[in-house]
């Protein structure tokens, strides 16, 4: 089989310029699945019949939910391959992800809040999927904790990526814990409302906002690899010409 | 980060390596044992990478960093028997023995702990004598000894090469050791 | 092959014999662990009905921060002077060789916070009977806790004032144990069948076993590039 194609993708200079040229090829779309997603769920979707319009935050909840899991399994795939093969520049795609997915899951809590006000007449409960949440953010701020506190940006990089590989491992331990957990601890009814029903002129701008969402964590990754690339090559240099031109 | 290094040692060869503080000495003799992964090159053991089977290039060198590895709490001939006993079975004889060559079997069962930095250096160079390894890799052999230790690293070294052995020290002050057989490189800062 | 169980039972022996040395640290997790189990009927009341329903909580949590405070001390001395750079060279394997340290370590502060749990928890107005359970409980879910402590802790080696940073990554990978133990000591309480709970902490043991020594290792060697 042919690796040049995986040595070239691992070359700094050659990561940096394949970021700057997909950028916009993942942002404008996300632009316009949100806008689209929003306009959807925001205005043409019908009010739901028991919550009115406190469910439409479920546009923003559910796809942030989604992103900060998907953003953490990215993190430890690339960690993995940086760990695996010496590869300076997935370390750089791991440091990307980790803020972006930690930001996606203080979304995920601050949407999923204030949903609970009207459905459960409180801000926070103990609801599972908001304490499984909850424990992710403590996750991403260990792994971002432990980089921060490791001065050899080579250590730190390796260091992070043997947490972040078993923190992987743990999460849907964790998921999976907090589900039993609750479901032992049944505690007195205080949902006001049943299970909300979606139907589909619900559930389409939701899928479009996931498909938006996702892209828009891409760009977002995009963007902020080009930044890690350059900080961590500052001394090459093909990044002096880079920033001269 | 060093550049440019290029060199070989065959069996009965003592390489000294010398240069400023902060040269790169330490880097150098870490990444010869495997600590540290050569960013680019590779160091090699008979013809072959050494992290390709670590475990047995391990088995065959002796490695002394800055720091004697003894424990504090424990007797020197105590802390040989451990550290030794993980890479082959030693007999106590055998440890009193090296004790006794490297001048320390006058406090072999005191704890680590009350003896000077000079005296827990000859424990550790019991230790790399016992490994009883075709390579040894020395990190500043010599500091904390007095003119008598010097001698004493100098005739260890002696001994090791001339028993077809290979050593490698980094040093700040060349060693006492026979011209023949002896390789000197010299690292500098730019 | 008789010479790795030889450098593992070599480990195993030097740890002990340096922890008899020291005694007193052997006691400080313990004795932590005793007086947050005093301060819970001090801050809440002495109301045993009472005591009895926050004993599950005060005894995990008690149990996962005296450990948390023991497994800090696992490679400090052992990174300071050299020692896990020589397990790194021997020409043994490092996973292995953790694997040992690990264990011993589970004796000197797994072991006997089990031992010490019933006493703990008797004081809370726990029902005698409910007390093996516990000490299975405690013994099971502290193997698991060494092991993942084992691997934060190698993570923070060399980080100055690492002790919280070691909490912020243990604690988040820690909550599958709480729950499971605290569920299997609220049932040995109750006197219902606790054997689902247990065998979660025996699954958590095993997957512990089998991936912790490896992370450890990959993180020790890590911290000596």
């Amino acid at each position: 089989m042919d690796w040049t194609w995986f040595h070239r993708f691992g070359s700094p200079p050659h990561l940096y310029g394949l970021a700057g040229r997909l950028v916009p090829w993942f942002a404008w779309p996300a632009a316009l699945a949100i806008a689209a997603g929003l306009y959807g769920g925001l205005v043409l979707a019908p009010p739901d019949y028991q919550q009115g319009d406190g469910f439409r935050i479920i546009y923003v909840h559910a796809p942030s939910a989604w992103l900060s899991l998907m953003a953490y399994t990215w993190m430890a795939v690339a960690a993995a391959i940086g760990l695996v093969w010496r590869m300076k520049v997935a370390h750089a795609m791991a440091a990307s992800c980790a803020p972006i997915g930690a930001w996606f899951t203080v979304a995920a809590l601050c949407t999923g809040m204030l949903w609970g006000k009207p459905m459960w007449g409180t801000y926070w409960v103990w609801d599972p999927r908001l304490t499984a949440e909850l424990v992710l953010l403590f996750l991403y701020l260990g792994y971002l904790g432990l980089r921060s506190a490791i001065e050899d940006p080579q250590r730190a990089d390796r260091a992070s990526a043997v947490l972040a590989v078993v923190g992987v491992v743990n999460v849907p331990i964790v998921r999976y814990s907090v589900e039993w957990w609750n479901s032992i601890h049944q505690a007195p009814s205080v949902m006001k409302f049943g299970k909300p029903t979606i139907s589909w002129p619900m559930l389409t701008p939701l899928l479009i906002m996931f498909v938006g969402f996702t892209l828009l964590f891409l760009a977002l990754v995009l963007v902020r690899v080009r930044g890690e690339i350059l900080r961590r090559e500052r001394q090459a240099r093909w990044v002096s010409e880079v920033i001269a031109a | 980060m060093l550049r440019g290094l290029s060199f070989d040692v065959e069996g009965g060869q003592y390489l000294e390596v010398t240069g400023s503080n902060g040269a790169g000495k330490t880097s150098l003799l870490r990444t010869i044992v495997g600590l540290v992964y050569a960013e680019s090159g590779q160091v090699t053991w008979n013809g072959l990478g050494i992290h390709a089977d670590a475990r047995a290039y391990h088995a065959q060198l002796a490695w002394l960093g800055h720091e004697s590895p003894l424990k504090a709490d424990l007797t020197p001939a105590e802390n040989l028997r451990f550290a030794l006993g993980i890479r082959r079975r030693v007999a106590a004889a055998e440890i009193a023995g090296a004790l006794t060559e490297v001048g320390a079997d006058g406090f072999a069962d005191r704890p680590v702990r009350t003896l000077s930095a000079g005296q827990r250096r000859r424990v550790a160079l019991a230790g790399v004598m016992l490994a009883a390894v075709p390579l040894w890799v020395l990190d500043e052999p010599q500091t904390h000894l007095d003119s008598a230790g010097q001698g004493l690293v100098g005739r260890l070294i002696e001994r090791q090469i001339a028993a077809g052995g290979i050593v490698v020290a980094a040093v700040h002050a060349p060693l006492p050791v026979p011209e023949a057989g002896t390789r000197r490189i010299g690292l500098s800062s730019k | 092959m008789s010479g790795t169980w030889q450098a593992a039972r070599l480990v195993v022996e030097r740890d002990l014999r340096l922890a008899f040395r020291n005694r007193g640290q052997l006691l400080h997790p313990l004795l932590f662990f005793a007086i947050v189990a005093t301060l819970f009927p001090l801050a809440l009341s002495p109301e045993p009905s009472r005591l009895r329903d926050v004993a599950p909580g005060v005894l995990w949590i008690g149990a996962l921060l005296a450990s948390l405070l023991a497994v800090e001390f696992l490679y400090r001395e052992d990174a300071q002077d050299g020692t896990l750079e020589q397990f790194a060279l021997s020409g043994r394997s490092l996973t292995w060789l953790l694997f040992a340290k690990t264990a011993t370590h589970w004796l000197l502060s797994g072991l006997p916070l089990a031992l010490m749990s019933p006493i703990a928890a008797y004081a809370l107005a726990v029902p005698p009977a409910a007390l093996p359970g516990i000490v299975a409980a405690v013994s099971i879910g502290t193997i698991a806790l060494s092991l993942l402590g084992a691997v934060s802790a190698a993570l923070t080696i060399g980080i100055r004032r690492g002790g919280a940073l070691l909490s912020l990554l243990t604690l988040p990978l820690a909550v599958p144990l709480l729950i499971f133990g605290a569920q299997a000591t609220a049932r040995a309480i109750e006197g219902s069948d606790m054997a689902a709970p247990l065998y979660f902490l025996a699954a958590f043991a095993v997957l512990g076993v089998t991936l912790a020594p490896l992370a450890a290792a990959a993180a020790v060697r890590i911290s000596l590039e």
